[in-house]
């Protein structure tokens, strides 16, 4: 089977900084591949070069069988593979559904507005935000704000959504309920690519674990392999025994 | 969709008020006041597109109204073309140029591309103000005989009023067209934020350059019918500095973003600038009173009396939008 992305070789440098170094990988459909990382190892950088953000300096991505080298995001959105931001990003002016409208007017299906409208309102429902519709985004919880990242790229209606940190300041229930939405995404044949540093939900959720030092793969793996990687160990996790640890009930 | 729009016939009832106004005693004083506010709202309903949806601050909107002035009294004049094939070539001839200007100086943002814009306004002035097809920095006038296929000068002047009630009529209409639309939905978000505005799927290049060189359509057409009437053009009254800075009072005034907002801020605006104008004592401070206005509006009211509106009545949302 062909996979849904498959990155070769890609790299980007800034100024004297060598950002992401010739990283290859491949995401199969309905997987969710992990992605962590020391802080400045180059996670969102890769997310930036995948979806079009940054302009890669070398290599090729392939998504869906078309070679999206060099498109821009919004380019990208139309061919299905949708991203959430690490730093919340809400149009403040606007309501949470009007959000969520323009990322189904303007996702892979490219929807009138009255059928965003319906898209909207039912994504909304999904993430647990249908309460909060006519609230204006910037008056939302930050685990609220989070959600509606997930709902705006999820009303794009992607085949493969990239979450950045979607956990992150979240408190132990709103993890739950998050790591439980994403399931329910990736069940609903989305696929998923995740950058996470909350260890025991991304070791749980991935089917496979990406790992990038400096801007270099130095794994790539399933997750109880990655955990007794000696390098990965090294450079990020810090003590061998963690796999025991983190799939210790909680 | 936007026939069910309360605001769409308050638009129209406002037209028709314009027209039967000056109609019931062909009172030509009150056609001279009411024709002022009426370029008034087109020129700052148009900036409003730009300013009040996409976020961008044009400096040099007046540009798009001198210019369709001169390439439609060219047109009216020395080419004799009816009044009204003029105005709309003028019309889409300066959106044309708009949006090759567009594309170029939309590339930059924020505090750069206002200043860009006051970079179009001035190149542009000083371009026509050497251009010797149009007169130079004497700028060209309508000969007598122009107006004779409109049925004489005084009967022209009528027409011409009509036809910019008109114009006026199609700006409003065109922005809250834009406003309940999926194209402006891409504008707002593109105000919002733009960067994440992209990462949603809004091609926010082209959105930025369409909207510019839409904003320049009915501005040129104005500017056409306008300076055809005042029988004269020149490159100072054409590309009038003050006036692009007064636009944005008066948008900042009535309420940005909003389309009753930019009628309400242009009418009373433009009836206290008269005012100052024509009244002895105050004729050269108007421009004081400009600056203080924006000051205060901006310090105390930033919605303008729409947002104003709004706070006091939050369901008028509704209706004035």
């Amino acid at each position: 089977m062909t996979p849904l992305l498959e990155v070769q070789g890609i790299s980007k440098r800034f100024g004297g900084l060598q950002a992401v170094g010739d990283v290859s990988f491949t995401l199969q459909e309905g997987e969710i591949l992990g992605l962590i990382g020391p802080n400045g190892a180059g996670k969102t950088t890769l997310f930036n070069l995948v979806n079009g953000v940054y302009k890669t300096d070398t290599g090729s991505i392939i998504f869906a069988g078309k070679d999206i080298t060099g498109c821009s995001p919004d380019q990208v959105v139309h061919l299905g593979l949708a991203r959430t931001h690490q730093i919340v990003r809400p149009l403040n002016g606007m309501s949470v559904l009007e959000n969520v409208i323009v990322g189904a007017c303007y996702g892979r299906e490219y929807q009138s507005l009255r059928a965003a409208h319906a898209t909207a309102l039912e994504v909304l429902e999904q993430v647990g935000l249908a309460s909060r519709a006519n609230a204006p985004a910037h008056s939302l919880t930050l685990a609220f704000k989070k959600r509606l990242e997930v709902a705006r790229a999820l009303a794009a209606r992607p085949k493969l959504l990239l979450l950045d940190e979607v956990l992150a300041g979240l408190n132990p229930t709103e993890i739950a309920q998050m790591i439980d939405l994403i399931r329910k995404i990736r069940d609903s044949g989305v696929s998923v690519f995740m950058i996470e540093h909350v260890m025991q939900a991304i070791m749980n959720l991935s089917d496979r674990i990406l790992v990038l030092n400096l801007g270099h793969k130095i794994a790539e793996a399933p997750p109880a392999e990655v955990v007794k990687n000696p390098d990965v160990v090294e450079a990020y996790l810090g003590f061998p025994d963690i796999v025991d640890k983190l799939r210790g009930t909680p | 969709m936007i026939l069910r729009r309360p605001l769409l016939w308050l638009i129209l009832a406002l037209a028709a008020l314009f027209v039967w106004l000056p109609l019931r005693t062909h009172d030509v004083a009150l056609r001279e006041d009411l024709i002022l506010v009426a370029v008034a709202i087109i020129l700052t309903s148009n900036l409003n597109l730009m300013i009040g949806y996409t976020g961008y601050v044009n400096f040099g909107h007046i540009v798009f109204y001198g210019l369709g002035g001169y390439v439609g009294l060219y047109l009216a004049t020395v080419l004799n073309w009816h009044l009204v094939a003029a105005a709309l070539t003028a019309g889409v001839a300066v959106s044309v140029l708009a949006l090759l200007f567009g594309l170029g100086i939309l590339r930059l943002r924020g505090a750069y591309f206002a200043l860009a814009t006051i970079g179009v306004l001035v190149a542009v002035q000083a371009f026509v103000a050497n251009f010797e097809p149009w007169g130079r920095s004497t700028g060209m006038y309508v000969s007598f005989q122009s107006y004779t296929p409109l049925g004489g000068a005084r009967r022209a002047l009528w027409i011409t009023y009509y036809l910019i009630i008109g114009v006026m009529a199609l700006s409003l209409i065109l922005s809250l067209g834009i406003r309940r639309s999926k194209f402006g939905l891409g504008l707002f978000a593109i105000r919002e934020d733009e960067d994440a505005a992209i990462v949603l799927g809004v091609n926010a290049t082209v959105y930025k350059a369409i909207i510019y060189s839409v904003s320049a359509f009915l501005p040129a057409v104005a500017g056409a019918l306008m300076f055809f009437k005042n029988g004269m053009i020149d490159p100072s009254i054409a590309f009038e500095y003050m006036l692009s800075l007064e636009g944005i009072v008066m948008l900042m005034l009535g309420g940005q973003g909003t389309v009753a907002g930019s009628a309400l801020g242009a009418a009373l605006y433009e009836r206290l600038r008269s005012y100052l104008l024509t009244s002895p004592r105050l004729s050269e401070f108007h421009l004081v009173i400009a600056g203080a206005l924006l000051l205060l509006v901006v310090r105390l009211a930033p919605g303008g009396l729409i947002g104003w509106l709004y706070r006091l009545v939050p369901r008028s949302r509704e209706v004035v939008e």
